[in-house]
């Protein structure tokens, strides 16, 4: 069971990648469909390697990441 | 389970309208995020300049002003006087502060007027596509010098937060980034700081905070937070230049 919770308001992201970049495990690509704005959005890959550091979410600049712990 | 970080209450839903990955929408969080934590949120009254951040009453949830260009300090000057029991914090760019502004900024300094500023220094005009700016580095290629700065031409970039601390009447000066997790924690601190400054009725503060502009730069995101590091860190070095008992 994972231990940690993301949600993203992927209706506001504009893909920048900077959550991407920073998220030292390495979890978070774009995906594959566009949201309406036509925006790849931030989506998790492996939600059992999170550990709610909170790093993705600081260096959104669009806040649409929550981070939940255990 | 429990959150470990969420939107702060002091933004609105309105999304941002900075470009993808641009960092004014960082500098907002930590405004915001700070305006909660030291409890004047209720109370608080900012001011955004013209530039990118023009539409910045649309962000913040507490009230706001957008002055004209440069005049944030002094529509914060006026709010802070006639409401003293108002925070009051200016949000200005480069281009505003450095340049149309730089007269008020100096004199609301050495009046030491008890407001906070928040300026954002991404070494260009963002808004009106990507001209030089005082702040522009020597070699730095822009859309009003397409050859780079010449030092020759229009001499060195001015460095504000150096100037302010020299004034007596400014008592908290700082330059930070947030081109990686850890100096955006740095940057809440200091931000955290000037805003004390302000509730502690000491006087003037100025948190200068390094900034991205991926789209006029022409550089992705990431990349931009790299040319920050190389370029913009060695000529604004980051560090405190003034702070209070
Ligand atoms: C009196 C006046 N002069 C010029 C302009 C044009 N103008 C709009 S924004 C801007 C510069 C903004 O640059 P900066 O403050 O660095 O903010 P950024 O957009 O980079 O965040 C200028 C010159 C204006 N709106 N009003
Ligand atoms: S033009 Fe530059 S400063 Fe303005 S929102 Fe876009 S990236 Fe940010």
């Amino acid at each position: 069971m994972a231990k940690a919770k993301l949600t993203f308001d992927t209706e506001k992201c504009k893909g920048c990648e900077l959550c991407v970049t920073f998220c030292p495990k390495k979890i978070l690509v774009l995906d594959s469909e566009t949201n309406s704005k036509g925006y790849y959005p931030v989506k998790v890959t492996n939600i059992d390697e999170c550990i709610a550091c909170g790093t993705c979410a600081i260096m959104c600049p669009d806040s649409i990441i929550t981070v939940e712990k255990e | 389970m429990a959150v470990v970080y969420k939107k702060s209450i002091a933004l609105t839903d309105t999304p941002l309208s900075f470009c993808p990955g641009c960092t004014h929408g960082i500098i907002h969080k930590l405004v915001a995020e700070n305006l909660v934590e030291l409890g004047v949120y209720d109370r608080a009254v900012g001011v955004a300049p013209v530039g990118c951040a023009a539409l910045s009453d649309h962000f913040f949830s507490c009230d706001m002003y957008v002055a004209a260009h440069g005049r944030a300090p002094a529509v914060a000057t006026g709010q802070k006087r006639v409401h003293p029991d108002n925070f009051v914090f200016t949000y200005q760019g480069d281009g505003d502060l450095a340049s149309i502004g730089t007269a008020e900024v100096v004199h609301a300094a050495h009046r030491g007027e008890k407001i906070s500023t928040v300026f954002v220094n991404n070494a260009i005009y963002g808004m009106t596509g990507g001209q030089m700016a005082p702040t522009t580095l020597v070699g730095q290629k822009a859309s009003t010098a397409p050859y780079g700065r010449s030092e020759e031409h229009c001499g060195k970039p001015i460095r504000i937060a150096e100037m302010i601390a020299t004034i007596e009447g400014a008592k908290f000066v700082e330059r930070v980034s947030v081109d990686t997790p850890a100096n955006v924690r740095k940057a809440k601190k200091a931000i955290r700081r000037a805003f004390e400054c302000q509730i502690q009725g000491k006087g003037y503060a100025l948190v200068e905070v390094l900034s991205t502009c991926p789209t006029n730069w022409g550089f992705t995101p990431a990349g931009a937070m790299k040319w920050l590091q190389e370029n913009m860190i060695p000529y604004y070095p980051l560090g405190n230049f003034k702070d209070f008992e």
